[in-house]
């Protein structure tokens, strides 16, 4: 997994709430057996005009001119700003997998859905939540600027904005950790090992039809 | 701790180890496997040259990409064929059980768990599906996963995992007529919205609860995610042990009595404290149907499709004006007064054998509406199939005009060839009615299997509590 640290990146807003991860990745690219490739299907339906199956030629598809990602000023964004309750619906690891091959590394918004928050921080992303008054100034804010950037500190868990302005946030110290250095939790979890071994004999043992 | 909640006891009774911070590894005594979300995680244990650390706890079986028609002739679409033959391979080279897509056995994973007793209750169980939260109705710690951690619980037998709060939705009372687990499920939507659960494990309980099938209690769980709680859980009960005794993965003889003896545990102790508790009135809830691109955009059958210039929210109100224009909707429309154009009566919420039971009441003796160009019914799994033919649900479907299909996921997500054309609007059983879902374009309203069959008949919703 790629290390996170510090990001200055450009700032895209996605204003609405309830984005679910059909939208993020639809079903057709949940087919693939690999877990990269993913970017140029991220937000298929609402990117381009045109019905997307896999193996098309994406850049010779016809982009909707009316979808934030597409507009010029957004072009290289790594910083998604989002609403409530993004990535709901569907566990499929494909939603952060699209985002982070598009070039996503963090994602800013009032509330996350479970399953999609944790497997963010698998991939490399850092998803980050804040208040809805501060996440609506940060709508406000990029929309009026065009080149609106974000410095993302995961060490100090600060936003710093153009105008000075600092958010801190909150991260789960095991994630952070994982994240700062790249790690990959199952060679951590097989640190435990003789644990694991010495719990699954016991537990057998009190129920042995399992 | 001695008065617990039913979260706790199974939390506490698969706790490896616990940091500081609460960071826990929790140990997992089911992992189910469909072809979807374990291919690159079968990819991930090559690659480190790790094994899967217990075999016996996988059940794997293709669901998503399945056709539902002619399987004779395999699977036409070369990714889908892939994928699903990538599960087989895979399987083989792990030693992993598999029911493949010739196998009665085989169906949708959160039918199949269940039917073959590789459920239990005490168990935790994992999949790389959210809709995992089902296998809680039998008093497990039930959760959908996403593929890293799908890799990680096969290498390492465990789940990396901090607490969730714990939820306690009571519904009391007698349930009307025509009133099902689904409505209950939709009902709790509406109230506390997609995002209510979110951060917590939901136990379901109170007499109406305890009053439901194994089936019902299915949908019921199935939907907790749907309220943003990745797991749903109730307690373990007589329903549960009856359901589950004789069933091939379940313990039998001396076993089974000690395992029930244990399994008896398993409900949350008197005077057990949640962090939020919703408390719903059973004779209250209608047939519901949602109206939007959200599961907690939903009204009851007597109802009428809302005004977003009455929302004070503004996300919410945007939200829902977007979500008219997508369904092809006017606010103030009875919902009574929408007419469809498909049915899809299946899926891990609705395809066991309760509700093929419940539809086919329904459409007894009746033809499909005119205006219906498609209806069909996907059996959750070869044995609710053969078992629904058994009782002659089958012809009963048939001959109303509906399609009785093979077992799959189907149009719930659309993966194969069931779907949606753009602005095709579908009465459907499954669990999501987001943008796109069953097909780009394809607008959903999510009903119970019941309140389906009884649009099929119409043309368009009616309620069948009324009828």
């Amino acid at each position: 997994m790629e290390k996170f640290t510090l990001l200055n990146g450009l700032v895209v807003p996605l204003d609405r709430a309830n984005v679910d991860t059909d939208a993020i990745i639809p079903k057709q690219f949940l087919k693939s057996i690999k877990r990269s490739g993913f970017g140029p299907n991220a937000f298929d339906e609402w990117r381009y005009l045109d019905h997307g199956e896999p193996g098309m030629d994406n850049s010779t598809r016809a982009i909707n001119p009316d979808f934030v990602l597409n507009q010029p000023r957004y072009q290289g964004a790594q910083i998604l700003l989002a609403r409530e309750n993004f990535g709901c619906g569907s566990s499929r690891e494909h939603a952060p997998w699209a985002l982070e091959d598009y070039g996503f590394r963090v994602i800013i918004a009032p509330s996350f859905a479970d399953i999609f928050f944790n497997n963010c921080f698998k991939n490399g992303l850092l998803p980050i939540r804040l208040d809805a008054t501060q996440v609506d100034g940060l709508f406000k804010a990029v929309e009026a600027h065009i080149g609106y950037q974000l410095v993302i500190d995961l060490e100090k868990q600060t936003i710093s904005a153009p105008d000075g302005t600092v958010y801190p946030f909150e991260v789960d110290a095991f994630r952070k950790h994982c994240l700062l250095n790249g790690l990959d939790d199952i060679g951590l979890t097989l640190q435990h090992v003789d644990e694991i071994a010495a719990f699954e004999a016991k537990y057998h043992a009190t129920q042995p039809w399992l | 701790m001695s008065v617990q909640t039913l979260y706790d006891k199974l939390w506490n009774s698969h706790l490896v180890r616990q940091d500081a911070d609460g960071t826990a590894l929790i140990y997992i005594d089911r992992q189910l496997v469909h072809e979807v979300t374990s291919p690159q995680a079968f990819e991930g244990l090559r690659l480190a040259k790790r094994t899967p650390w217990r075999i016996a706890s996988m059940l794997a079986v293709p669901d998503h990409n399945v056709p539902t028609t002619n399987r004779a002739a395999g699977i036409a679409d070369p990714v889908s064929r892939i994928q699903v033959e990538t599960l087989d391979a895979n399987c083989a080279e792990f030693g992993i059980t598999e029911f493949k897509m010739g196998d009665i056995r085989q169906g949708v994973v959160h039918v199949i768990g269940p039917e073959q007793g590789a459920t239990l209750p005490g168990m935790t169980v994992v999949c790389g599906d959210s809709h995992t939260s089902t296998h809680g109705a039998f008093a497990a710690l039930a959760h959908g996963i996403g593929t890293s951690e799908v890799e990680h619980v096969m290498a390492t037998q465990c789940l990396v995992a901090k607490k969730s709060k714990a939820m306690e939705i009571r519904v009391e009372g007698v349930l009307g007529r025509g009133v099902a687990a689904k409505d209950i499920a939709l009902a709790v939507i509406g109230q506390i919205g997609t995002a209510g659960g979110t951060g917590y494990a939901i136990e379901f309980t109170g007499s109406t609860v305890r009053a439901l099938s194994m089936e019902g209690r299915m949908t019921l769980c199935n939907m907790a995610i749907e309220a943003g709680a990745r797991a749903g859980m109730i307690a373990a009960d007589d329903t549960t042990f009856a359901y589950l005794k004789g069933r091939p993965f379940a313990p039998e003889g001396e076993q089974w009595d000690k395992a029930v003896a244990q399994w008896r545990n398993l409900h949350s102790d008197a005077g057990a404290v949640f962090d939020a508790t919703v408390v719903l009135d059973a004779a209250r809830i209608q047939p519901q149907v949602t109206w939007g691109t959200s599961p907690e955009m939903v009204v009851a059958i007597d109802g009428c499709v809302p005004d977003p210039a009455s929302m004070t929210d503004a996300v919410k109100r945007e939200g829902a004006e977007r979500a008219l224009v997508y369904m092809g909707l006017k606010a103030n429309t009875p919902i009574s007064e929408i007419s469809i154009d498909k049915v899809f009566i299946g899926s891990c919420t609705n395809g066991r054998i309760e509700d093929m039971r419940a539809a086919a009441a329904v459409a007894r003796g009746k033809k499909i509406a005119a205006n219906v160009m498609q209806a069909l019914v996907v059996p959750g799994s070869g044995l609710v199939k053969a078992q629904a033919e058994q009782e002659g649900l089958d012809k009963i479907f048939i001959e109303a005009g509906f399609e009785w299909r093979d077992p799959g996921c189907s149009m719930c997500l659309a993966m194969n060839d069931d779907k949606l054309a753009a602005g095709e609007r579908c009465a459907s059983t499954s669990n999501r009615n987001f943008e796109g879902r069953q097909g780009q374009g394809g607008r959903t309203h999510l009903v119970s299997p019941e309140m389906a069959a009884a649009a099929a008949i119409a043309g368009h919703f009616v309620d069948v509590s009324k009828q």
